[in-house]
């Protein structure tokens, strides 16, 4: 009797400690990743400002939150961060068509390697946004999440259940979550359904045709954009309402994201999800400390001396290298069969 | 007046001259067939047609009415169809998807031309759920003809529809090209294959480094001493 309920406390410090976690930071990925294949696949080139870019859109929704609280405009319960995203959102389509018409337009009109000469203008992006972000908001790190923390907390849980171990579902994970599900929803009953959806597609699989068809290129760019900011500023937001602002770790989620990306096959959205949730398990896993959990389950001979840590937080970034090598030396085209990077 | 006209075409790739005064035409229900050595510039000719390379001089006209100033858009909304030669579908994309871009810039119902390309190719219609990259080479030039229908076009342009298909295929391909002109539109076709192009075509053009060598009926010129000891070999 008190082994069944031991195993079911392990895995409910697992489920909170790894399992929620992984799941939110998954999403959240996910979405960043999201954006960054759609880039890839119409206008043909990696987008590093994409980091850069949710700090962007993160920075809007904690300057327009900011001025919602103090007006007192506030829903009890959830964040006013979730209030002020359709502004926001605006607010980021206008800054990248604005990029797009200064920077991306320019270099897209120069017949030459797209994925060479786009890269290259998105890491100028990269470096002007990030400065903008700081200039507004400092590099120091800040919370933005009011309302309630939790949707419901240890101590509810464990007096719910009579467990010993608890489980908390945060209010950002709950709303991660949810949110990354609407919107994944939404993109591909977008692009599998929708007449500009499929044109969007049709202008990613074959360019030339897509011209000969008569969709207009502008229109695609213009409403990839729209897409992304989107993804970009929502995925920013739930991560900054998870992990907190801080304007140099979301320029470095630029290597998860672009790991889930590749991991999944480039320019496919399913590969992209899929690497996303890889990428975030993976480090997760890796890092957590499985001495408590053992503990509930091994004899108390066995147990263990130490953290019983596989990796230290400190090199989660490299475990997403390395599945990118593995993935790279064993199947280039990505989980989800994905383009093979070449120039047309 | 012929139906699309092409005419004292004169093009150049950057200072390479391709087209030196060069005339092509074809009427409705009419099929032609411009054949010729390799960089004589038939497909320059499509593509002037097309408005995709601005010509330094000469005339494209469509029913008697001028449109060489017309980008490549408006000409297809002017009825003018093109199948390119390689990457003629959207590999990713269903065979019926495929046949809804083609009729992507129509803003009534084309479900009823959807039919309509089913009927002249049935196998798409027991395919049209399956990606246009999992099809046959001859299954995918059909897709690449029924896509190019979707405008309701009075002229079809094709570049090269039988490259790189086996001899059955190419009948196969051929005599769909019949059913189109038999449909009543006007084709116009570049053809590796000049003895079997011409001997099904209304009417051929022989290019040779930009001009017109021989113009004639196709049975006219495969009997052409000339054009079969040059071009037909012997």
């Amino acid at each position: 009797m008190s082994d069944s309920i031991d195993i079911i406390n392990a895995f409910a410090l697992l489920t909170n400690f790894v399992i929620l976690p992984a799941l939110s930071y998954g999403s959240q990925l996910a979405l960043g990743a999201l954006a960054v294949t759609l880039v890839y696949s119409i206008l043909r080139f990696s987008n590093f400002a994409q980091g850069d870019s949710m700090a962007f859109g993160t920075m809007l929704v904690i300057l327009i939150s900011g001025y919602m609280i103090s007006k007192g405009w506030t829903i009890t319960g959830f964040p006013t961060a979730i209030l002020a995203i359709p502004l926001a959102l605006v607010g980021m389509s206008i800054y990248l068509l604005l990029m797009d018409r200064l920077v991306y337009r320019h270099y897209r009109g120069i017949k030459i390697k797209q994925s060479i000469v786009g890269i290259t203008a998105s890491i100028g992006v990269m470096f002007i946004t990030g400065g903008i972000v700081r200039f507004f908001l400092g590099a120091s790190a800040q919370r933005f999440g009011d309302g309630e923390r939790f949707i419901f907390s240890v101590r509810e849980f464990k007096a719910f259940t009579g467990l010993q171990q608890g489980i908390a579902l945060k209010t950002s994970q709950f709303l991660t979550i949810t949110l990354a599900i609407l919107l994944v929803a939404f993109l591909f009953y977008f692009l599998q359904k929708t007449k500009t959806g499929k044109a969007m597609r049709a202008y990613s699989d074959n360019k030339e045709l897509a011209l000969l068809s008569g969709i207009d290129p502008d229109k695609v760019v213009r409403i990839t954009w729209l897409l992304v900011a989107l993804f970009t500023t929502i995925a920013g937001t739930l991560y900054g309402l998870d992990k907190g602002f801080a304007p140099q770790q979301y320029h470095l989620l630029l290597l998860p994201i672009f790991a889930s990306v590749i991991v999944g096959g480039i320019g496919s959205p399913i590969g992209a999800i899929a690497g996303a949730f890889l990428v975030a398990f993976s480090e997760i896993f890796l890092t957590y400390a499985y001495k408590k959990f053992l503990i509930y389950l091994l004899p108390l001979s066995m147990h263990p001396n130490s953290l019983v840590q596989l990796i230290g937080t400190e090199y989660k970034y490299a475990i997403s290298f390395v599945i990118l090598i593995i993935v790279l030396l064993i199947k280039p085209t990505g989980l989800f069969k994905g383009k093979v990077i070449v120039d047309e | 007046m012929a139906y699309l006209k092409g005419k004292n075409l004169v093009a150049a790739y950057g200072v390479v001259p391709i087209l030196h005064e060069c005339s092509v035409e074809v009427e409705k229900g009419e099929l032609a067939v411009i054949v010729g050595p390799n960089g004589a510039g038939k497909s320059t000719v499509m593509r002037v047609l097309l408005g995709m390379l601005e010509p330094t001089s000469g005339s494209v006209t469509l029913d008697g009415n001028d449109i060489s100033m017309l980008s490549t858009q408006d000409r297809i909304a002017q009825g003018l169809a093109f199948v390119p030669q390689t990457k003629n579908v959207f590999p990713s994309m269903t065979v019926e998807e495929n046949l809804q871009m083609g009729g992507f810039i129509r803003e009534d119902d084309i479900s009823k031309t959807i039919e309509e390309v089913y009927e002249l190719f049935p196998i798409l219609y027991e395919k049209r759920k399956q990606l246009a990259e999992e099809l046959s080479g001859g299954q995918r030039q059909q897709v690449a003809f029924g896509r190019a229908m979707m405008t309701r076009p009075s002229v079809m342009l094709l570049d090269e529809p039988t490259a790189g298909v086996s001899p059955i295929v190419m009948d196969e391909i051929f005599s769909n090209i019949l059913d189109v002109r038999n449909a009543g539109m006007a084709v116009l076709m570049v053809e590796q294959n000049a003895q079997q192009a011409l001997n099904i075509a209304d009417k051929g053009f022989v290019l040779v480094s930009g001009r017109n060598e021989h113009t004639g009926t196709g049975k006219e010129l495969i009997k052409d001493r000339e054009v079969r000891k040059k071009f037909l070999g012997g």
